[in-house]
């Protein structure tokens, strides 16, 4: 099969598609446009627009399409990557390097400035001229803007500082407005990507993985079930095809025992459909390693909860430490004008009208952590403790220790050592899942209840609440 | 024989069209020195009477061209210096030293860059010797000892002139300007800038030193003379090896700059840019689509160009976000809607989000916290939103202060173009107050 394409309609290219992946083939032979475009824009022969922004989301095909055009016509190209460009030096030895060879690359000064770069490629041009448009690929180019001010602007306009037929070709995932500098600068030309669509591309390309022992069909309906968990969460091509990959094996497990064929896929649909909303909760999210997930697979007859690697799940505290938690965790959440009303036994009533009116924006628990000076934590630790603590310095030290296990966060000055204040920087799952561990009374519960009644000044919560009180009952 | 007389017409149309296309590009992206600049009389006559002054006569000036992006200071100047160069008197004598502020970030720089192109005696092949104090002396003797009768006028070009008010102490600036002004070598300074504050940006002794001689260009330009010059660029010239296709192709564009629609996105081009590179990027896109198939410039061409030019890039963007995504940034225009724009942080739009999971939403099933979470940091990634405070800040991730960086308009617009739309999440996005 033989593709042609039209370069600015002046060379019809014949490209022998059996040295190109069928990826590539996907893309130039699709109707979209703007692929179209680009290579009606990038001209080998003639002079080119000085500069070209591609932008699109990640896994559209960019670096992909870019990079193959340049290979299979055999322009003089040089690739970079801007995240590996951490200093300016580097980018231009790259790039004097693919053009003119590496002894051109150690002519560069240490650290070289720009002025360096572009006088060496004068002097480098002059003595060998293009016959070809040359091409400078940065890819990642949002690093750039961390680089030099100067680095960027003088890039878009390198046809001219050099008077050389040289083309810049810049690819990103962040549009350009966001590149602009303040001054202004040459304004290249922009190309968009588009994302693949569900039904046409998505599923094409992602059949393409299919293993060939099955047929391409059961494939195609695997691929459907998994689109159908997963599209509305993601649409990166790589996370997708990462995921099917790992979940085939567990798709095909009915088939090899005998309990299903490949037409029943409803059955088949039901087998898969709960891994694969696990998946969603562990490896989507890199909780669990790859290795770690198909170990699951293997030897998971009964169904085990998972270790994740989200220190939070399994992590064990000492007795007091854990009251520490709930206090601060209390104390973060709670203003400090109800901790009369909830830790004394004889409290007066509090005005609810005036503060449900002044703050009526938004509940702490939306706002984040208050601080709390170590006073209070300690008044509050020692009602909320079943026995009685003496406050020796094993218990001060935990304190400590959770600050070190960043569960707790100190703010101010280190050297602020009379009265330190600290924030609590743990969920309120995490204190659930705390509490259920301790032998904790009613009245705990009760104190976090009404610490979520306080916080929630809008007053139609108050039926979510009751049933929060009764979930928090059910522990 | 017919056959035959097809396939040489066809050899002969591939040739011109490579021809034709080779000129329209070399005029369009290479930014060829026009014959004569279009619309800068005045500021040409100016410009050159100084050069000549000092090339010829030996009178030291300085003068300051300033002009928004892309209204051709740099062309002006390519323009005035060629035709400077081809006196007699001017090619022997004068020398030319070009800096560019992008180029040279830094003093020290600036200075080698220049002892560089002046050939003079601390310079072996390529390099530099000696330390920035014994540059700058080395230079101002060797400018200072010259004068008028017998020594060689340099003139200096300074692009990007701003940023070299940028430098420590603005030492460069202040010695060219101060040879300048003294009865020393003739020397002209000539600073390109695209702002309109420059002078503010120099300190006192160094804007002293200016001769405050300043060169606008703006453009002046009407829409009928505007529609001119895009005929004139893109009209092939009467020395163009075939008259027959030069012909038919200058008829064609003729033709094309009647038509109404073709106006129209002229027009609006003018009405929001008047210079000549935006116009050159616009016909460069129409430019590129002619081909042997079709050798004419065609209206549908232009439309096309102008829709590439004019469309929303990040409206592109969010036509490929997930479902998910596209609530939380519905979520976060509701809480702007509501709480006029102040800033919010992810625990506010997750709760915005469930109370709409909750009551509203049949298609979209509850996800877990995390999941949301990765979902809010690919926005982050794609600077959709942005933190408040940049820098590093000690708040947990959830508790971080966020802004959108997109209109009401551009969302509402996203959600039309967006494919297969839940129509739950369209109505939630319609009503107000969530």
């Amino acid at each position: 099969m033989k593709i042609h394409i039209c370069l600015t309609g002046i060379k019809t290219i014949i490209l022998d598609c059996n040295n190109i992946s069928q990826y590539s083939v996907f893309l130039i032979n699709s109707a979209l446009m703007n692929r179209r475009d680009i290579m009606s824009a990038v001209n080998p022969d003639q002079y080119s627009y000085p500069s070209v922004f591609i932008y699109g989301h990640r896994a559209t095909g960019k670096s992909h399409v870019v990079l193959s055009i340049m290979k299979d016509l055999e322009l003089p190209h040089a690739s970079v990557d801007c995240v590996e460009c951490v200093s300016s030096g580097l980018l231009f030895h790259q790039v004097l390097s693919a053009f003119f060879g590496p002894d051109a690359a150690a002519l560069l000064p240490r650290c070289p400035s720009l002025s360096d770069f572009v006088r060496l490629y004068k002097q480098m041009s002059s003595n060998s001229p293009a016959t070809q448009t040359r091409y400078i690929i940065l890819d990642r180019a949002e690093r750039m803007r961390d680089m030099d001010f100067s680095l960027l602007p003088a890039l878009l306009r390198l046809q001219e500082l050099v008077n050389d037929n040289v083309t810049v070709i810049l690819l990103s995932e962040i549009v350009w407005e966001k590149f602009r500098p303040n001054t202004g600068c040459f304004e290249p030309l922009l190309f968009h990507f588009p994302d693949y669509s569900k039904g046409k591309s998505l599923v094409q390309i992602l059949s393409w993985d299919h293993h060939p022992s099955y047929t391409p069909e059961l494939y195609a309906s695997y691929i459907n079930i998994l689109l159908g968990v997963f599209f509305s969460v993601c649409r990166d091509l790589r996370e997708l095809r990462h995921l099917a990959v790992l979940n085939f094996s567990k798709f095909c497990e009915p088939l090899e025992k005998g309990e299903a064929k490949e037409s029943d896929i409803h059955k088949l649909w039901k087998n898969i459909e709960p891994h694969l909303q696990r998946a969603m909760q562990t490896v989507y999210l890199r909780e669990v390693s790859s290795v770690q997930w198909e170990q699951q697979q293997m030897d998971e007859k009964e169904a085990t909860t998972l270790r994740v690697l989200s220190a939070h799940a399994h992590i064990e505290l000492p007795y007091y430490s854990k009251f520490l938690l709930i206090a601060a965790y209390l104390a973060s959440f709670n203003p400090a004008r109800t901790d009369r009303r909830f830790f004394l036994k004889s409290h007066g009533k509090i005005r609810k009208t005036n503060f449900l009116k002044k703050h009526e924006k938004t509940s702490n628990h939306l706002l984040g952590p208050k601080p709390f000076p170590l006073d209070r934590l300690m008044a509050i630790f020692y009602s909320v403790v079943d026995s009685r603590v003496a406050p020796t310095a094993s218990v001060f030290s935990q304190i400590s220790s959770l600050v070190t296990l960043q569960l707790l966060s100190q703010v101010g000055h280190d050297d602020q050592l009379d009265s330190p204040k600290y924030k609590c920087s743990v969920s309120l799952d995490f204190i659930l899942a705390i509490s259920r561990c301790v032998c904790v009374c009613v009245r705990l519960l009760d104190l976090l209840a009404l610490s979520l009644v306080i916080q929630s000044q809008v007053v139609r919560q108050e039926r979510s609440l009751f049933t929060a009180v009764s979930n928090l009952h059910l522990l | 024989v017919q056959d035959r007389c097809g396939c040489v017409l066809m050899m002969l149309c591939d040739g011109v069209c490579v021809q034709a296309q080779k000129l329209l590009r070399e005029r369009l992206c290479h930014q060829k020195l026009p014959d004569q600049p279009v619309g800068l009389d005045s500021q040409y006559k100016h410009l050159l009477e100084l050069l000549r002054r000092t090339a010829v006569h030996g009178e030291s000036n300085s003068v300051l061209i300033v002009g928004p992006r892309g209204s051709g200071k740099t062309m002006l100047l390519g323009c005035v210096l060629r035709e400077l160069m081809s006196l007699k008197e001017a090619q022997k004598n004068v020398l030319l030293v070009e800096l560019n502020g992008l180029l040279q970030t830094d003093d020290k720089i600036a200075l080698k860059e220049i002892t560089r192109q002046l050939h003079l005696e601390n310079v072996v092949g390529d390099k530099v010797f000696g330390s920035f104090a014994e540059n700058l002396a080395f230079l101002l003797e060797a400018l200072k000892k010259g004068d008028k009768s017998s020594s060689r006028p340099v003139l200096f070009v300074l692009d990007e002139f701003d940023l070299f008010a940028h430098h420590k102490n603005q030492t460069l600036l202040y010695n060219l300007l101060d040879v300048s002004q003294s009865a020393q070598t003739p020397v002209a300074v000539l600073g390109l800038t695209c702002r309109l504050d420059v002078l503010e940006l120099l300190e006192k002794r160094v804007k002293s030193r200016f001769s405050h001689r300043q060169i606008h260009l703006f453009s002046s330009l009407s829409f009928a003379q505007y529609l001119d010059v895009v005929r004139a660029q893109l009209s092939l010239p009467p020395d163009f090896p075939d008259p027959k296709f030069s012909d038919e192709w200058n008829h064609s564009v003729t033709k094309l700059c009647e038509d109404k629609t073709v106006e129209e996105i002229l027009r609006r081009n003018f009405n929001g840019s008047k210079d000549f590179r935006s116009l050159h990027s616009l016909l460069f896109l129409a430019v590129s689509r002619v081909s042997v198939s079709h050798s004419t410039l065609r209206e549908a061409d232009l439309i096309e160009a102008w829709r590439l030019i004019s469309v929303d890039s990040k409206a592109n963007v969010l036509h490929g976000l997930s479902i998910l995504e596209l609530c939380l940034i519905i979520a976060m225009k509701h809480l702007n809607d509501t709480y006029d724009g102040e800033p919010f942080n992810f625990q506010m739009v997750h709760n915005e989000f469930k109370k709409f999971i909750q009551r509203k939403s049949h298609s979209i099933h509850k996800f877990e916290k995390p999941v949301v979470m990765k979902a809010f940091e690919h926005l982050l990634q794609l600077e959709l939103v942005r933190p408040v405070d940049s820098g590093v800040c000690k708040v947990q991730r959830e508790y971080q202060l966020m802004r959108l960086m997109l209109e009401h308009g551009q969302v509402m617009e996203a959600l039309q173009r967006y494919p297969q739309c839940p129509t739950d999440v369209k109505q939630w996005a319609l009503s107000a107050f969530g």
